[in-house]
């Protein structure tokens, strides 16, 4: 079986002849989907797992401290202490809340993020799913999340969580307008909504680059605007300990609390990948228009090495975020949308739209 | 101003009520009846002008309860300290002054809950640490049998 | 007055009011305080705190306890004010009984309170930051709160209930290496203080929190007896070091914090500039500590003449008093305390009602109430 770390599509198309060859079409098809279901699966845990780590480690070392050092070499098995720990507690439920929708909501989170996790291109020939409306349909997965955390603060009955899922709701619907249109920004530049053409585009060089100022302005309402969907950093208000207790999530506990802690760290990853596939390149080495010598040191690191290390860099912004800033109340945090954000995105596109028009970008 | 003029103004205005100068502050021995009006032309009269009520606490001596009530001017910078006694030991009940300072209601409501003297004109009479039902623990006549243990 | 049900009251108030419990056990409460919220979608509408949950009747207690025992229920009191609980106490001893103490005790006593005060200022931004959300901020300020108490640990055997400060003087000598670390503390903490301004003063989302939040005016503030930080953040001069020194405090040159607006922004402010007020009083005292006695000579039984007496000191709080009524026997008859966080308290509601449960936490935080003072 070929293995070529530069591209995986040579794999993927071995396997997928070798399928077709031994069973019937159908047959291969469904087993097809399963070995796709079952690696995002892994690959879903996994990474939630070790963002968890990741996390603990930064913050420490923002705080002056160590972090989890113990439990494995540097730590690394913490957070399978921590899922054992909490597959082991007691699931409590509440006399009066509504037990069907009680039980349903972390799915719902869970459902939604793994949803968009299948949409996004890891490297050269590895995409589960390659829609030719890409970005739309990873914007439109990712507001199912909202129904799960409505369901969970409703169902809780209880007053805080109520509180809590009311904000939140508030807060992610919100903001999902200017995540929307600050993607909305590169698709015109790329004229695509498909996200392997969009990454393609960026063979001479990113879009935070080639598209210059009205990029770099779409990049940092999009850095801002989904800090704010999944409920992170200063826009946490739902979550926030200090006042809520923990707000939507306050009665759920075992199993069902990690389902909607490891969804917040997933979406985190998963807006990380957008930023760095439809701003950064994605799989793309960085290139810089015809320079032929640094183009090919830079195709000498795999472009798998590339998108996670993007990825990662982009989550490592967002975590600073939260370790440094204060929280913002929930009116100002929705002026924040309404009156700053949403205008000079709506600028910003007609400006873009018209340098397109007038060519003034790099092509 | 200084104790001896400030003596001197509160016998002008208060000729019944016994005035002390020797101690620090100066003391005034007030009449349980009056001490709403006594209080507010001290908080008003403009040679005295006590705007600031910092302290008020009550004591049980066994055949009455007194309360004193300490204020001061942070413009010009006097204290005086009002004593009055209450004489029904029973039922002590007293006017709320918290109209004229709004820590008095605080205060007030303190002493009710731990010495149970009655405030009347109080704009939200209950309990503040206690439960209700409990004694009045600062009495000394307050006996409980689980937590104190007698010699 | 008869004993009036809490359920009276709110039901004369509207139907339909959406009531929430924040505590007792709350995180940002920073002890047993419960308040009854009323909200009607963000906004408060009125507050009631309900306090009592850590009364342990420290008041009937000292009725029967001797004056140097009652040095240890007054550490219990304001822990983190605990050297100048003791201070007020063993002053008014001293002066009832007419002893005069050395100099070098009232050198170290004022040294003790401005260390204490600094230590008090950190937990309370570390604390202050957390709330507001900006978690590191708690660490920075306990990190530099340590070398304080590895200080007091080192001299005085315990990092927070000390009962040092008796009456007559302190309990035993200071350590011979106190001088030295406090000195290097000073240093130390100078160039970490402008670190805490970086973390949370100059950013935009903590001042879009803190200005112009609960104003106070100053007629208002004497009117509810707000002393300590926050009276001084509305302009009211409170402050007893200045007004009545006592202990060493004539001795020294410091300047009385006071801002014009009185927002939860001033407050803040004023205990970040007390801080540096107190480093300055430190530097004046550290080096010029006069020799002698630890002590001064007291009779084994002190018996305060009969009489009143009473003693005012600013904690980090506010003003604390100490009253006692003695018959002349070895325990005072009544003993009261006027301690500052009770009067701070109830300008809660008047506070925060028609603000939002964000700034509820803002505002608790930026009084920073220490919840065993209001409750005894």
């Amino acid at each position: 079986m070929p293995f070529n770390i530069y591209d995986f599509s040579g794999t993927t198309k071995a396997i997928d002849q070798f399928l077709y060859a031994k069973m019937a079409p159908t047959w291969a098809f469904i087993t097809e989907l399963a070995i796709v279901g079952i690696i995002i699966l892994l690959f879903y845990a996994v990474i939630g797992l070790y963002l968890v780590y990741l996390e603990r480690k930064v913050c420490a070392f923002m705080q002056n401290r160590v972090g989890p050092n113990r439990v494995g070499k540097w730590g690394l098995f913490q957070t399978i202490a921590d899922l054992i720990k909490l597959l082991m507690k007691e699931l409590i439920t509440i006399r009066k809340a509504d037990k069907l929708l009680f039980n349903v909501a972390p799915f719902i989170v869970i459902i939604a993020s793994f949803m968009a996790i299948a949409a996004i291109p890891f490297a050269k020939g590895l995409h589960a799913v390659d829609f030719n409306i890409g970005v739309f349909y990873m914007m439109a997965v990712s507001s199912i999340g909202v129904i799960g955390i409505l369901l969970a603060g409703w169902s809780s009955n209880s007053k805080y969580s109520l509180i809590g899922a009311m904000r939140s709701g508030a807060q992610v619907v919100s903001y999902e307008l200017s995540v929307g249109l600050a993607l909305l920004s590169v698709v015109i530049f790329s004229g695509s909504m498909q996200l392997s053409t969009i990454v393609e585009s960026q063979a001479n060089g990113w879009w935070i680059f080639k598209g210059h100022i009205p990029a770099i302005i779409s990049f940092i309402i999009f850095l801002i605007a989904s800090t704010a969907e999944i409920n992170r950093g200063p826009f946490d208000l739902a979550e926030a300990e200090s006042e809520l207790t923990a707000g939507f999530h306050t009665e759920y506990s075992g199993i069902r609390f990690a389902f909607f802690f490891l969804g917040e760290y997933m979406n985190m990853f998963i807006v990380a990948s957008l930023a760095a596939t439809v701003f950064l390149g994605g799989w793309m080495p960085l290139h810089i228009g015809n320079l032929q010598g640094f183009n090919h040191v830079m195709d000498f690191i795999p472009p798998i090495f590339w998108y996670f290390g993007k990825t990662i860099f982009i989550m490592y912004l967002i975590m600073w975020f939260k370790w440094t800033f204060p929280r913002l109340r929930i009116d100002q945090l929705l002026t924040l949308e309404w009156k700053y954000l949403l205008p000079i995105n709506l600028v910003n596109i007609l400006i873009i739209s018209f340098i397109v028009l007038m060519g003034w970008y790099i092509k | 101003m200084e104790k001896e003029q400030l003596g001197q103004v509160l016998s002008e205005l208060f000729p019944s009520l016994e005035i002390n100068t020797s101690q620090d502050p100066v003391r005034v021995k007030a009449d349980a009846g009056s001490i709403h009006s006594l209080a507010m032309t001290l908080r008003d009269d403009s040679r005295l002008q006590f705007d600031y009520l910092f302290n008020m606490y009550g004591i049980d001596r066994e055949d009455r309860f007194t309360l004193v009530y300490y204020l001061e001017s942070t413009l010009l910078r006097h204290i005086v300290a009002i004593e009055t006694d209450l004489a029904d030991h029973d039922n002590p009940v007293v006017e709320s002054i918290s109209d004229l300072w709004k820590t008095a209601e605080f205060q007030e409501r303190e002493i009710y809950d731990l010495m149970g003297v009655s405030f009347t004109n109080h704009p939200d009479p209950r309990r503040l640490f206690l439960e209700d039902g409990w004694g009045f623990p600062l009495r000394k006549d307050y006996r409980d049998d689980i937590n104190f243990i007698e010699r | 007055m008869q004993e009036v049900e809490l359920q009276d009251i709110l039901t004369a108030r509207e139907d339909g009011d959406y009531i929430i419990n924040i505590g007792p056990q709350h995180p940002s409460t920073h002890g047993v305080l419960r308040f009854v919220v009323s909200l009607k979608g963000e906004m408060l509408e009125y507050v009631i705190p309900h306090c009592g949950y850590i009364h342990r009747g420290i008041e009937k207690m000292c009725e029967r306890l001797t004056y140097p025992q009652i040095i240890h229920l007054t550490d219990r009191m304001d822990y983190l004010s605990a050297h100048m609980n003791n201070e007020a106490v063993s002053l008014l001893v001293e002066k009832a009984t007419g002893v005069e103490v050395p100099e070098r005790v009232k050198y170290i006593r004022t040294i003790l309170s401005e260390l204490q005060r600094i230590q008090s200022h950190q937990l309370w931004w570390a604390a202050f930051g957390m709330d507001m959300g900006g978690l590191t901020c708690f660490f920075y300020g306990l990190r530099d709160r340590e070398k304080i108490l590895d200080i007091f640990e080192e001299s005085f055997g315990s990092r927070l209930l000390h009962s040092y400060i008796c009456p007559g003087g302190l309990m035993n000598d200071i350590h011979p290496n106190f001088q030295k670390r406090t000195k290097e503390f000073i240093k130390y903490f100078r160039k970490k203080l402008p670190e805490f301004d970086e973390l949370l003063t100059g950013n935009i989302i903590f001042e879009m929190r803190t200005k112009g939040m609960g104003v106070l005016s100053k007629e208002e503030a004497i009117s509810y007896g707000l002393t300590g930080p926050p009276g001084r953040a509305s302009n009211f001069a409170c402050d007893i070091r200045k007004l009545y020194p006592y202990s060493a405090y004539d001795k020294v040159d410091f300047k009385e914090i006071l801002y014009t607006e009185g927002d939860t922004w001033a407050r803040y402010k004023v205990r970040m500039d007390e801080m540096w007020e107190s480093m300055k009083i430190i530097e004046q005292l550290i080096d010029n500590i006069p020799e002698g006695d630890f002590t001064a000579k007291m009779k084994p039984v002190i018996r305060l003449p009969e009489g009143e007496y009473s003693q005012r000191v600013e904690t980090a709080r506010g003003e604390l008093g100490v009253y006692v009524v003695s018959k002349g026997e070895k325990t005072p008859y009544r003993m009261h305390f006027r301690t500052p966080n009770f009067s701070n308290l109830f300008v809660m509601n008047r506070l925060a009602a028609g603000n939002k449960i964000a700034d509820l936490i803002a505002i608790s935080g930026s009084l920073d109430l220490v919840i065993p003072d209001i409750d005894r």
